[in-house]
């Protein structure tokens, strides 16, 4: 009973309080908000099932190459840091425009993007090295399992970095002042979330090692 | 890795006014932000670091899926802000999380991945 009172208090104030939308919700929150959580959590779903679909072909592969024949660890944890680091500019671009500091907002926007950018890049190049060396989506059951669920992953910073891009000419144009922070907010929510997928994708593909030889 | 997040988060933690609160009771200052992501960096290069150490398969692989979701919790509550919203988000989030992770790993563990 205490622990229902607590969150009505809490929605009650959440409605009086951020995000410039002023609309009060049965739930206290913004439905935008709210929306992105709901759609964060099918994506769980989706990145889920390919993570799981990975680990049912890993080890299964009859022909190479393998994963240790082609994953260069150093090179892939730099992108791995250059995406956690563009977390870092997307929590600054909030917090630039939650105090009014549209100039900064630009500014953290450009530098999220242009990392993000770079780890596009980075994956460019890793494809194209693979591709290189023999791994396409159809050489074995790595190469598709890999393919699919970084090839998704990359989709996402993509999109990703074009929603940066379109608030960085709303802000330029005039049309993103402190009252639509919460649009920031949830642009916010998906980058981060792009960036914990890789968190998990970078431990169980790239780090956890696979055996290796045929059928390894 | 906790322990030095809650010690920092307890010192550098600004409170907004309570007009402000709701969805968003405390909001961290930037210079929290960038010691969270430091924390990040550095959990990341002992990731790299025990890929290249040989303590056995199974301690190793142990280490570095608490690692990972050491930073996945980091990111989670400070970046994406889990820890200072409104706890409908943290339930929402948290309870499709592991239901969906249970989910998944029941999934595998049938099809024997795990055995």
């Amino acid at each position: 009973m205490t622990a229902v009172a607590h969150e009505e208090h809490d929605a009650h104030a959440g409605a009086a309080g951020h995000g410039g939308h002023g609309h009060v919700t049965n739930t206290g929150l913004s439905n935008e908000k709210l929306a992105m959580w709901a759609f964060l959590g099918s994506e769980c779903l989706l990145f889920g099932a390919l993570i799981s679909t990975y680990f049912l072909y890993r080890g299964r592969s009859q022909v190479g190459p393998y994963p240790d024949d082609v994953f260069d660890i150093p090179y892939t944890s730099v992108s791995s840091f250059v995406l956690l680091m563009s977390s870092l500019t997307m929590v600054l671009a909030l917090a630039a425009i939650q105090r009014g500091d549209e100039r900064r907002l630009r500014v953290w926007l450009v530098a999220t993007a242009l990392l993000g950018a770079s780890f596009i890049a980075g994956q460019v190049y890793e494809f194209t090295s693979f591709i290189r060396e023999g791994l396409t989506l159809k050489t074995n059951l790595f190469g598709s399992s890999f393919f699919v669920l970084t090839g998704f992953h990359g989709v996402h910073v993509t999109l990703g970095i074009i929603m940066l891009l379109s608030l960085w000419t709303l802000s330029l144009r005039g049309k993103l002042g402190q009252e639509k922070s919460e649009v920031v907010e949830i642009a916010g929510l998906y980058w981060h979330f792009v960036d914990v997928v890789w968190i998990v994708i970078f431990t169980v593909i790239y780090l956890i090692p696979t055996p290796s030889g045929p059928g390894g | 890795m906790s322990t030095d997040a809650e010690q920092i988060e307890e010192s550098e933690l600004h409170r907004r006014p309570a007009a402000e609160g709701g969805e968003h009771g405390a909001h961290p200052t930037e210079i929290f932000y960038i010691k969270i992501a430091i924390i990040l960096a550095v959990v990341t290069g002992v990731e790299v670091g025990l890929y290249y150490t040989d303590f056995g398969e199974a301690l190793t692989n142990g280490m570095l899926l608490v690692l990972a979701a050491a930073k996945f919790v980091m990111v989670a509550a400070y970046f994406m802000h889990l820890k200072f919203d409104n706890r409908i988000l943290r339930r929402l989030f948290t309870t499709g999380f592991i239901l969906a992770s249970l989910c998944y790993v029941a999934y595998l563990v049938t099809l024997g991945v795990f055995i």
